[in-house]
């Protein structure tokens, strides 16, 4: 440490390495927030522990644990029909670079429409609403955001989805599957109030405003929240950008367009 | 027409009238035939034809060639250039190791998101003046309020592109802009009261895009590649070197600050 500029330590309260005796760069112990994870973690900790010890010095109750569990099985594949997994089946199709192709679905999976950034601002709202009809309804107009950020301001009330008309049974389904009554109060008043929320908003709520309900369970912060929504639904981008890798472009929609424009003479 | 019947009519088709490709004979590029007609132009006047539609003048597009000449640093300790560089040491693509250098580039402390706070500040502050308030109020409400994004900078207040840029800007006449003039004068009002708030490139270079007309959305797109050339340097000296060398950290340049260590309940 002697030999290492003060200013050139990376700081963390999250992990720590021991380096083997004769090399500073090989490591003979990895600590993930005290627990020893090779040592004591491999073998006994689920997945889900240690996404949520990454954000947290002490793991949230099992119950709440396995709620977000069973969120992640849900978030794993938003499907093809998704804007973000078919950013990702592009990168496939053209043989783009596997990184580029999860880097597709992370741009565009990032968005206000359902993505990441969704997450984040109902995450907000469920800070300065909470559980009030009264509160959310006064939210149904788009607000513009100050200071101005890089995604445009938002369109719709955050967590609805602003082209739905009806509440997809997969999120009612999806709801029940991870309401854990008091452990998870937020996502229980929206399971309880769910047609009547979204009859006032006038639109039907969607995965991003459960995921977001969830996390804010979990006692994350907005940005927490948005960074485990790109986290949790990456698998399915992957998996559907190897496959049309497979297929190939002669196999994958190319569209029309209808130009309105004519060449200038 | 709105929710699923809006879906639906968008389904399998584009209508659109920015371009089209047509394999084998032309394309399309905002109404105009690619080949035929554009391909004379500068690439910059190019990129802010896309953005906008409209064409710049000659001089609007060498002040845009001279802002991101003079912003391309090849230091790679700079966050975004360590990215590209990082990713060539770990011998991963040089194109995504720039693709995702220019990702982090829209920063909030640097960058894309300072510049287009700083434009809109600018723009928005211009409008009230016009409108009949007093400069000095907005500016001294504003700082009062919140960050005045374009003034201020790290570890040196003194910004080095500043009287190279207004050179060029005055070399091409475009140095006496209605927006140029407010960011000089919105740090006349700011630094008898905040020294340290001296004018950045970020406020510069936002008041000579303003005064081409271009919007803080157009703006964002515009400002993608500013870094861009800064950052191959450090690739391929990155590349040229051994695998992994690059900033490589050895366990005691981490400093915990955590837990201590504990037994994981099983």
């Amino acid at each position: 440490m002697s030999d290492i500029d003060k200013a050139d330590v990376v700081h963390t309260r999250i992990w720590q390495e021991e380096p083997e005796p004769e090399n500073a760069f090989a490591t003979r112990a990895a600590f993930c927030r005290g627990y020893d994870v090779y040592g004591q973690m491999l073998g006994s900790a689920r997945w889900i522990d240690m996404l949520l010890l990454l954000l947290r010095d002490e793991l949230p109750p099992p119950s709440q644990r396995d709620a977000l569990e069973t969120l992640a099985v849900a978030l794993a594949n938003p499907g093809p029909r998704d804007p973000s997994v078919h950013a990702a089946m592009c990168g496939g199709v053209g043989g783009s670079a596997m990184a580029a192709a999860l880097m597709a679905a992370l741009a565009v999976g990032a968005g206000r429409n359902g993505g990441a950034r969704d997450v984040r601002d109902a995450m907000e709202a469920w800070a300065q609403c909470g559980p009030e009809y009264r509160a959310w309804c006064e939210r149904a107009a788009p607000q513009r955001r100050d200071p101005l950020e890089a995604f445009p301001d938002p369109q719709h009330v955050a967590g609805f989805d602003p082209n739905g008309t009806v509440l997809p049974t997969i999120v009612r389904q999806l709801l029940a599957a991870i309401d854990r009554g008091t452990n998870t109060p937020r996502i229980a008043w929206l399971r309880a109030n769910l047609d009547d929320l979204c009859a006032r908003i006038g639109l039907p709520l969607t995965h991003s405003g459960v995921a977001a309900a969830l996390f804010a369970d979990l006692g994350l912060a907005p940005a927490e929240g948005e960074l485990l929504f790109l986290l949790l639904r990456l698998p399915g981008a992957g998996a559907h950008a190897l496959e049309q890798q497979q297929h190939g472009y002669r196999r994958f929609p190319f569209y029309q367009i209808d130009l309105t424009s004519e060449p200038r003479a | 027409m709105n929710g699923p019947d809006q879906l639906l009519q968008n389904t399998g088709r584009l209508r659109t009238a920015m371009g089209e490709c047509f394999p084998g004979t032309h394309t399309i590029f905002r109404g105009h035939d690619l080949h035929r007609e554009l391909l004379e132009m500068d690439w910059v006047g190019l990129y802010v034809f896309g953005i906008t539609g409209r064409k710049l003048t000659d001089a609007q597009v060498r002040v845009l060639h001279a802002i991101w000449v003079c912003t391309s640093y090849p230091d790679t300790r700079l966050w975004n250039n360590r990215v590209a560089a990082l990713a060539a040491s770990a011998r991963s693509s040089a194109n995504l190791g720039i693709v995702a250098g220019l990702a982090l580039s829209e920063a909030t402390t640097y960058g894309g998101q300072a510049g287009m706070r700083s434009l809109h500040f600018l723009i928005e502050t211009q409008r009230r003046v016009r409108d009949g308030a007093d400069l000095e109020q907005v500016v001294l409400e504003e700082k009062a309020a919140r960050r005045i994004y374009g003034y201020g900078r790290p570890i040196n207040s003194i910004d080095e592109r500043l009287p190279w840029i207004m050179q060029v800007a005055a070399n091409f006449g475009l140095d006496q802009g209605t927006h140029v003039r407010l960011a000089h004068a919105v740090e006349a009002i700011l630094q008898p009261r905040y020294p340290k708030l001296r004018m950045n490139y970020a406020a510069l270079h936002a008041a000579l895009i303003a005064d081409m007309g271009l919007s803080v959305r157009e703006y964002q797109m515009l400002r993608v590649p500013t870094f861009l050339a800064g950052m191959p340097p450090c690739v391929a000296d990155a590349a040229a070197k051994p695998e992994g060398t690059l900033f490589p950290t050895p366990c005691a340049a981490i400093a915990y600050e955590g837990q201590d260590h504990r037994t994981w309940p099983r």
